[in-house]
């Protein structure tokens, strides 16, 4: 059932070395929070999954966290690469990783087959890529009606997802609104699901019925961390810090400076220090 | 262009992609310059257009280009948000968009592009951000359109890696592979308006736009640059599609740096 937990137990409680991971959030929610405890807490030889690693999968492979990254999309979205991400693939800084590429289709129909406990996905996909060639999870299945010959992937299930979403109620069931991305597969595939929110409510009577609500016996731990998501965001809460998302690009590009960076907005603060990185981005949601 | 035609090579880009677009089209958005032709074309002359960023916002109308596929902006304008799987599923894969508009990292001739590495892939030489959605926007939606500017890194003879298939080496490759989409039949670049061989598949200049030569097109280019035999000269933006593209590009660079100001160390 679930537990309302200060972030530095949740993620103590719930994420271990080795463990195959997912901080999902597409482009919105981002559980930034949560992503800065795991590397403050500085878990090793984790598996990385995400559609879209962004900066903080950038900022974990950046600290030597990670021994496999899964993904569809490792850029800075909008801006360009992920320096640190780069460094890990090209010249196995600070350690090489282990890469496991799809495209969107694919993992988003590895995690809808995760969630719904099937062993794989199958759909109409890659095609001509030459992605297949050089990812050896990714096969072919042949149509026992039709005959078509469809693309099968594993499904996803890692052993822990973390999200970050607008409200709890006080119970523990957790509210997903906006861009909801791959959420609310990524927490039914996992074994286990953490999640961060901005505020905690009575209850969700007034609610349209058909929102995306995850019941409180889908979660293991609920954390409230304003903010959370910084430098992205909550959609009805703060906007999107575009210029943040910028200005990575310079940090991330050279080791140094990253370490300094990290060290004094990571590795020296909280989660409390999150609602003061959106107040100016309040007023813009 | 030496005479100061009034526009940029890019506005031209932008403005020559948009004309392409029609009101009913149903557009798959890449980021980047198809973005900012796409909205264009929604602010001129296709207003009912629906525009889809693969983040499942359906039918988005942003007063801002975003930054990202998954800006606030799409969500709080779109007709419906949905879940990135079912964007995948229903919406693309289920054959409902007719065009999917893409940019490039590198191309070739055939209209197959390359976003994922420089080099070898599993020693790459740059590693790119990769697919994302355009493995499947390149063949599940009807069409594709490619925009992009002209460089001989950008425009090559053999691409380093198949991210996304156009026509392959040509003909009716796509149909032995079972690929029933038409593929890329529009590349709309900084110089010039493109467009496949009906039998060879291979990009073929149809139209240059004002003042561009036929020399400038094949120096920023890779490959051997074949020209159509009844070349035409691209219309001159308008003044309505110049100051639309402006505006819209003055409105989105004041959005993304505003979110800068007393910005947490």
């Amino acid at each position: 059932m679930v537990k309302f937990l200060p972030l530095k137990q949740a993620v103590a409680e719930n994420l271990n070395d080795g463990d195959s991971v997912a901080f999902e959030g597409f482009t919105h929610l981002i559980p930034t929070a949560a992503a800065h405890e795991a590397i403050r807490q500085g878990f090793r030889d984790l598996t990385l999954i995400r559609m879209t690693p962004d900066l903080i999968y950038d900022q974990m492979i950046g600290m030597g966290m990670a021994k496999k990254i899964v993904f569809s999309y490792v850029g800075n979205p909008g801006v360009g690469l992920l320096r640190r991400a780069r460094d890990s693939i090209e010249n196995g800084f600070p350690r090489t990783i282990e890469v496991e590429e799809h495209s969107h289709a694919g993992m988003a129909n590895a995690y809808e087959a995760g969630a719904a406990g099937l062993p794989c996905a199958v759909f109409r996909g890659y095609r001509g890529a030459g992605l297949a060639a050089v990812n050896p999870n990714i096969k072919s299945v042949t149509c026992p009606f039709t005959g078509e010959v469809l693309a099968a992937v594993p499904s996803i299930r890692p052993d822990v997802t973390f999200i970050h979403a607008q409200k709890a109620d006080r119970k523990g069931n957790v509210l997903v609104e906006g861009i909801i991305g791959i959420q609310k597969e990524a927490v039914l595939a996992a074994r286990r699901a953490v999640v961060t929110v901005e505020e905690v409510v009575d209850n969700f009577d007034d609610l349209h019925p058909n929102l995306t609500v995850l019941p409180r016996w889908t979660i293991a731990a609920i954390s409230v961390v304003p903010g959370g998501s910084h430098p992205s965001y909550a959609h009805g809460y703060y906007a999107r810090d575009n210029a943040a998302y910028l200005e990575w690009d310079a940090i991330a590009a050279d080791r140094e400076k990253f370490h300094a960076w990290m060290q004094a907005n990571v590795i020296e603060k909280s989660a409390d220090d999150f609602a003061g990185r959106v107040e100016h981005l309040r007023k813009a949601a | 262009m030496s005479d100061n035609p009034g526009f940029t090579p890019n506005e031209m880009m932008t403005i020559a992609a948009s004309r392409a677009l029609r009101n009913d089209d149903v557009c798959f958005v890449g980021i980047g310059a198809p973005s900012a032709a796409c909205n264009v074309a929604r602010l001129t002359h296709a207003p009912d257009i629906t525009l889809i960023y693969e983040s499942g916002t359906i039918g988005t109308a942003p007063d801002v280009l975003p930054l990202s596929i998954g800006d606030g902006e799409l969500c709080e304008t779109a007709v419906t948000t949905v879940a990135v799987p079912e964007m995948f599923r229903y919406w693309l894969q289920g054959g409902r968009i007719s065009i999917g508009f893409l940019g490039a990292a590198q191309l070739d001739k055939f209209g197959n592009i390359n976003t994922t590495v420089i080099g070898d892939y599993v020693h790459p030489k740059t590693r790119l951000p990769g697919g994302g959605g355009a493995p499947e926007i390149a063949t599940s939606s009807k069409e594709i359109y490619i925009t992009m500017a002209q460089t001989r890194r950008g425009m090559v003879e053999k691409i380093d890696f198949f991210t996304s298939f156009g026509h392959g080496e040509g003909g009716d490759h796509r149909k032995r592979l079972g690929i029933d989409t038409a593929g890329p039949t529009l590349l709309i670049t900084d110089l010039a308006i493109w467009k496949p061989d009906p039998v060879t598949k291979e990009f073929t200049v149809v139209s240059l736009h004002p003042g561009v030569t036929r020399q400038q097109v094949q120096d920023s280019c890779g490959w051997v640059v074949k020209f159509a035999e009844a070349l035409d000269e691209t219309p001159a933006p308008s003044e309505l599609e110049l100051t639309t593209l402006r505006d819209l590009q003055a409105r989105t660079k004041a959005a993304h740096e505003g979110t800068g100001k007393a910005k947490a160390a």
